[in-house]
Order: structure tokens, then sequence, then C-alpha cells
């Protein structure tokens, strides 16, 4: 019996883990290219309606949101009323002017005639306020709307 | 008494169940891309003249607060409303346009350039149903254009248009938007909401 004797045989060698930094990192880098980021945390419930007549809206970047629909759960004591949200908060339609233009600021000038406005607006939500909305777009001469849908047939919704 | 060395746990599958779950999520996120129904608005104008328009150019739609449809001064079912606007848009009235298919009632619209949809709602309607009707409006459009385009160039208006818009389609752009054009000339959207 050597000192140097053998450990046990038949046991496995440690298998390396060196490259699972590599697969953690390509995770990484599949999520940070695919996520698209929610710039607004939503305060209205925003169940969007259906139809099957729709354009795609993409440039993102030329795309301004505005939020409409009933207060969720959480911000009950709001009422019940269709709000409209801007950004993170509740607004009042005159508001809208404000925000347009602060969106027009943000942007190159020469894009700003490309600008689309994208209701995303909840399918419960009430004609008046949508109404309202659409004016007050006009008066700033914000003329391009998108009503934001899903995708699917009108009639089996 | 002697410390016994926890066994190791084998990590090496750690790496199959990583690639497992990036191809699970590979194959299952879509990158979503908003969609929905573009319109444009009228302009603030206050000094517009008024246009005299025939009556019977004009097809009203009527939506109430109780999101009732009315049509013509006719209730009507949001299922039917794609055909009446179809047939009134390709009634084609006095035999100018020879492309319509339509009846040829001189009671309706007289051709497709005349030819007005006006939608109206109350406050109270629900988007919901004004969606449903906007869509219903455009569908109607949509499927005269894809009808004219398939009998002009054999391919309809919708293709034409995804065709238009996809950057791997080879073929001349600039016919594809003469053609797309001619179609949307032929029958141009003329769909008026009353504030």
């Amino acid at each position: 019996m050597s000192k140097f004797k053998k450990k046990k045989g038949g046991e496995l060698p440690a298998i390396s883990t060196a490259s699972l930094p590599d697969i953690v990192f390509m995770l990484l880098f599949f999520f940070m290219v695919a996520t698209v980021m929610r710039e607004n945390t939503l305060m209205i419930k925003n169940n969007l309606p259906y139809a099957d007549q729709v354009e795609k809206l993409d440039k993102k970047d030329l795309v301004m949101y505005i939020y409409a629909g009933k207060p969720s759960e959480q911000y009950k004591q709001y009422g019940t009323e269709t709000k409209i949200q801007l950004n993170d908060k509740f607004a009042d339609v005159s508001d809208i002017a404000a925000f347009i233009a602060a969106e027009r600021a943000s942007k190159r000038e020469e894009l700003v005639p490309f600008l689309t406005t994208a209701l995303k607006v909840d399918k419960d939500a009430s004609m008046g306020t949508i109404m309202d909305i659409k004016q007050e777009l006009r008066k700033v001469n914000a003329l391009k709307i998108n009503y934001t849908t899903k995708k699917g047939d009108v009639f089996s919704h | 008494m002697a410390k016994r060395a926890a066994p190791e746990v084998n990590a090496g599958s750690m790496a199959d169940i990583a690639f497992l779950l990036l191809i699970f999520f590979l194959v299952t996120t879509t990158i979503e891309t908003d969609t929905g129904i573009n319109r444009k608005l009228p302009p603030m104008d206050d000094n517009q003249e008024d246009v005299i328009i025939k009556q019977k150019n004009i097809f009203t739609v009527l939506v109430n607060g109780k999101d009732e449809l009315l049509v013509e001064d006719e209730r009507m079912n949001l299922k039917d409303l794609r055909k009446a606007a179809v047939e009134f848009l390709d009634n084609g009235g006095d035999g100018t346009c020879d492309y319509c298919h339509g009846k040829k009632d001189p009671a309706s619209s007289d051709n497709p350039d005349k030819a007005i949809i006006s939608l109206k709602n109350a406050r109270e309607t629900s988007y919901k149903m004004y969606v449903s009707v906007q869509n219903e409006l455009v569908a109607a459009y949509n499927e005269l254009r894809d009808k004219r385009a398939m009998s002009l160039y054999g391919k309809t208006f919708t293709e034409m248009q995804a065709d238009y818009d996809n950057v791997n389609w080879v073929g001349n752009k600039e016919r594809l938007k003469e053609k797309i054009e001619k179609i949307k000339e032929e029958y141009p959207q003329k769909l008026s909401e009353v504030q």
C-alpha cells in the first residue's frame, strides 16, 4: 500500500462549469435584444378592442401614446369614469395640447410631420372622452391618429 | 468524528437546461408591434366652405348610446354593415364608373368618387362598438379595392400593399406604387366623421 494511493476508482471527475457564464451571457444578450421596454405604467384598464383591417404601426420612435380607459382596481379612488393617461399620470383633456407639444419638442424637427398619435383605449371606454381627445388633437394639428387594436375577428369577440 | 464532505452535485447538465430555456424563449417570443386602424382627422379650419352634397351620395351610419346601429335611417346589424357599404360604394348610379359592379340604382350613390360615408356616434357609444364599425367600413373599402386590383393586376390590394412595405420584395416598387395609387383613386376612402 503506497502513500500516494489513488482515490477510490470509478468516481466521476468534476465537470467543468466554466462555460456556464457563456450561457448566461447568451441569455442576457438575447433578452437585451428582444425586450421592449414598457414606457408607461398603466393606471387604467387597457383591454384593447379587436379589429381585422389593421395596419402595422412601426417606427416606434414616431408614435405618441395616449391611453384612456376606466381606472384599474388599485386606482378605484379616481372614480369609474373613463380617464385619460399621459405618461405615468392621469390627465385632463386640456393637458393633451401640452403633451403633444412636449413630444414634438423632443423629436427632431424634420420628423415632426410624421408623428402619429396612437390611441390605446380600453374597449369599454365611452366615445365621449375619445371625441374630446380627437377635438383636442385637431386643435394642435396632430391629425394622424391610429386606433390601436388587437388583431382578431370583430364578431368572435 | 471525521467530517464527511458533502457530495458535489453534478452541474454538467446545467448548460443543457439553459439551452432548453433559451430555445423555448427564442421560439415563443414575439416582438410586439402595435397594430391598429389608421385614420386622419380633418384639419381645424373655421372658414370652411359648405359643399353641397346630394343626399343620395351620403351613406349615413349612426351609432347610438346603446351601441345600436342606424344605417340610412334603418336599423341594421353590424354583420350586414359591410355588405351594405359595399353596395352603396359600388353602385355607380350615373354610369361614369365602368369598373363598378353595382346595381346602378339611381337612388343610391353616383360613383365611388362621389360616395361619402358619414359616421356619427353618441358620446355614450362604447369604444369597442366604434372600432368595430370603423373596421367594417374600412373592410368595405378594402373589399372593393381588392376586387378591382385582382381584375387589373391579378393580385389583391392588400397583398400589393404588403409587398410595398416588404423590404425583401423583388420587383419594381415605383410601378407598384403607381398601381396602388390608381386603385386608391378609383375607390377613394371618403369617410367623414361628424363631430
